[in-house]
């Protein structure tokens, strides 16, 4: 896809480079110097990146077990078999593949509004100018941005085990905490139990059937419980990287516009809703694409804190192909899901630089649209 | 500039924020910091609690979680990390990728960089190109990928296949490509006219004049690379090759046998914490910068 372009240029022969003297004159000698000046980057990018994503492809045609090398003519060649498994054919692969994306397009809709939602209330409060220590503050909301997945999973770990920081504080205001990470109860389902339905016998209609092998009580289910826990890291996590784009963005938004509208008798929702908002878009629609194309890579977190457990309702496609790839020895059907993630992102992140293209000016255009970067906060 | 959002609808002409006293601003002001606060604690917190239970009693840690003081102070769980785990190992294997992987990015970026902004030369266009697409590449869906190819060339389980595939990376090419087309051609072209190479003008003029790029590049790989868990996940099995992250998520999937251990393991994960939390507070402002650039990442 994409990444094809590179192709052409890893593979180009490099110009003979040896006679590099003086006397060639300087264009050809600027040549000579910039095949060799990006070359390691092509070599590195090319062998580890390009040709894996092409063997994988391969792979994910064969049935391949993790024995020996997977381009000799004994690894038998399935053709579209791994695909057609996730889709078609009922069975563990399509229930589990299905599972993932279900738990993952939950996911997806908890934490993107989520994240902007709380990233521009936070950068909206940052950039008050009348009050002070805001870069103490500011400094603190990105902090857990840097800090390694891993070691911020244990700590979250921690505060969400059964008698943990987080239950404890609830128990503060008379709640008792639920077991997080051994709670595969759908939120979804507990609002409805909340609402009088009988959770544990559900309606026939709804458990006798529905679409690609999972149950419509099933993909009804919204995120489990230990699938919140999960969420609420990661949306604190990413919330402060956001923040920072916002604030980028709320500070070249000119100061006598506001004074206009104060004039002008709006009132302080009016002035965010007609002035700040609309000048902020650009960077609206680049905080919901990045967090949409993040959101369904979530791979270290799961990794770390649940391994796709309880009851396999923290499973997303990318732990999932890991699993099968790696615990099942199954790398044919792990490199086919990969690819179908890659599909899903690929999409976004086209939808991301196209929207982000059509909102530039017209003289600000340069080429075509796949091929600007997204530039944000002006 | 700073725009005031928080001005009283009501005030007759655009004053300056010092003279809108008055009870709806004060008002609004001590809203404002309540806010501030509580949002400092919901993000503060997590690390205070982390490094006050690193230094509990497991019964402590285990009663009072949500605690920051010790009672009483424990060194146990610090001293069983590096006596009882693979720590100082981890830590070696993390200081030496971290630094090859660093040196690389910034050696191999630059030159790029420099080439794709500077240097004329067929398919420039088409490799810029290129690099924009692979930084669209997902991290995730390299990790069967990866695996097979340091599988086929033989460095799997290896220090080269820990390090060598992160030696470059796309997003540094085009951070170092846009600083190089930020700086004046003029002092590059008197070099050039005094008969400097192409390699010693870059090397001696261009990339001393490069500094803030360059912080900014050491900084985000030193980030990358010692956080960097996906990766040595698929390109090591043995345990003597383990870095920080990969002995963290091995300690906790629960290798140490009996009991939750938490001071334990939070302990570990706060010292895996300390070397990027302590180059973020020195270097705060190349890590906004980075923010403010738009990462493509998730």
């Amino acid at each position: 896809m994409a990444t094809d372009a590179l192709a052409a240029p890893a593979t180009a022969k490099r110009p003979p480079g040896k006679g590099r003297r003086r006397g060639r004159g300087t264009r050809a000698n600027e040549t000579v110097a910039g095949w060799l000046f990006v070359a390691p980057v092509i070599v590195i990018l090319g062998l580890f990146l390009l040709l894996p994503i092409l063997m994988a492809l391969w792979v994910s045609l064969t049935d391949w077990n993790g024995q020996g090398s997977p381009f000799t003519g004994k690894v038998p060649f399935v053709g579209g078999d791994n695909y057609t498994r996730l889709f078609t054919e009922d069975g563990l692969d399509r229930r589990d593949f299905m599972t993932s994306l279900r738990n993952n397009v939950y996911y997806v809709a908890i934490v993107v509004p989520t994240q902007t939602v709380l990233a521009l209330g936070l950068a909206l409060i940052v950039n008050n100018r009348m009050l002070k220590g805001k870069g103490f503050f500011r400094t603190a909301f990105y902090f857990p941005s840097v800090t390694s997945s891993v070691a911020i999973s244990v700590v979250f770990l921690f505060m969400f085990s059964s008698s943990g920081a987080v239950n404890n504080l609830l128990a503060m205001f008379g709640i008792d905490g639920p077991q997080w990470f051994a709670d595969s109860r759908g939120v979804l389902h507990l609002l409805l139990g909340v609402f009088g339905l009988d959770t544990d016998n559900p309606p026939g209609a709804l458990t006798g059937g529905g679409p690609l092998g999972l149950t419509w009580w099933d993909w009804l289910s919204g995120p489990s419980v230990a699938m919140m826990s999960i969420i609420a890291l990661v949306v604190w996590t990413t919330s402060g990287t956001f923040m920072l784009m916002f604030l980028a963005a709320l500070q070249n938004v000119p100061v006598v516009l506001d004074e206009a509208s104060t004039l002008d008798g709006a009132s302080r929702w009016q002035r965010f809703r007609h002035v700040t908002l609309p000048m902020i878009r650009p960077t609206m629609f680049l905080v919901l694409t990045l967090g949409l194309i993040g959101c369904w890579q979530v791979f270290d977190q799961v990794y770390v804190m649940s391994q796709g457990d309880p009851a396999k309702t923290t499973l997303t496609p990318a732990y999932l192909s890991y699993r099968t790839a790696f615990r099942d020895f199954d790398y044919g059907s792990g490199a086919a899901i990969s690819f179908v993630l890659f599909l899903i992102i690929i999409v976004f992140t086209v939808l991301q630089r196209w929207l982000m293209a059509e909102r530039e000016p017209a003289g600000a255009r340069r080429g075509p649209w796949w091929r600007r970067r997204v530039r944000q906060g002006g | 500039m700073a725009v005031p959002t928080d001005r009283p609808a009501a005030a007759p002409t655009p004053a300056r924020p010092r003279r809108d006293q008055g009870a709806r601003a004060l008002a609004s002001r001590f809203v404002g910091y309540a806010v501030l606060v509580f949002f400092g604690l919901v993000f503060l917190y997590p690390f205070v609690i982390q490094i006050g239970n690193s230094f509990k009693t497991e019964p402590d840690a285990a009663a009072n979680p949500l605690s920051p003081i010790p009672d009483p102070v424990s060194m146990a769980g610090f001293e069983r990390i590096f006596e009882g785990t693979n720590f100082p190992l981890w830590l070696g294997n993390s200081l030496l990728v971290t630094v090859l992987v660093t040196l690389g990015r910034v050696f191999f970026d630059s030159l790029a960089g420099y080439a794709l902004a500077r240097l004329r030369f067929r398919g420039r266009g088409g490799l810029f190109a290129a690099i924009i697409a692979v930084m669209a590449v997902p991290g995730v869906v390299l990790l069967i990928p990866k695996f097979l190819v340091l599988n086929q060339l033989g460095i799997y389980d290896s220090y080269a296949g820990l390090v060598v595939p992160l030696l470059a990376d796309a997003a540094g090419v085009f951070i170092m490509k846009q600083f190089f087309e930020s700086i004046p051609v003029s002092v590059e072209e008197a070099a050039r006219i005094d008969g400097a190479s192409v390699f010693r003008t870059f090397w001696s003029v261009v990339l001393p004049m490069a500094k803030p790029a360059l912080i900014t590049l050491t900084i985000l790989s030193f980030q990358g690379s010692w956080n960097e868990f996906p990766h040595s996940l698929v390109s090591v099995q043995n345990p003597d090759l383990f870095t920080l992250p990969r002995g963290l998520a091995d300690l906790v999937s629960g290798s140490l046998g009996k009991g939750n251990q938490y001071p334990l393991k939070l302990g570990a994960a706060l010292l895996a914490t300390i070397p990027v939390a302590v180059l973020f507070v020195i270097f705060q402002r190349y890590f906004v910068r980075d923010a403010n650039d738009g990462a493509d990442k998730g």
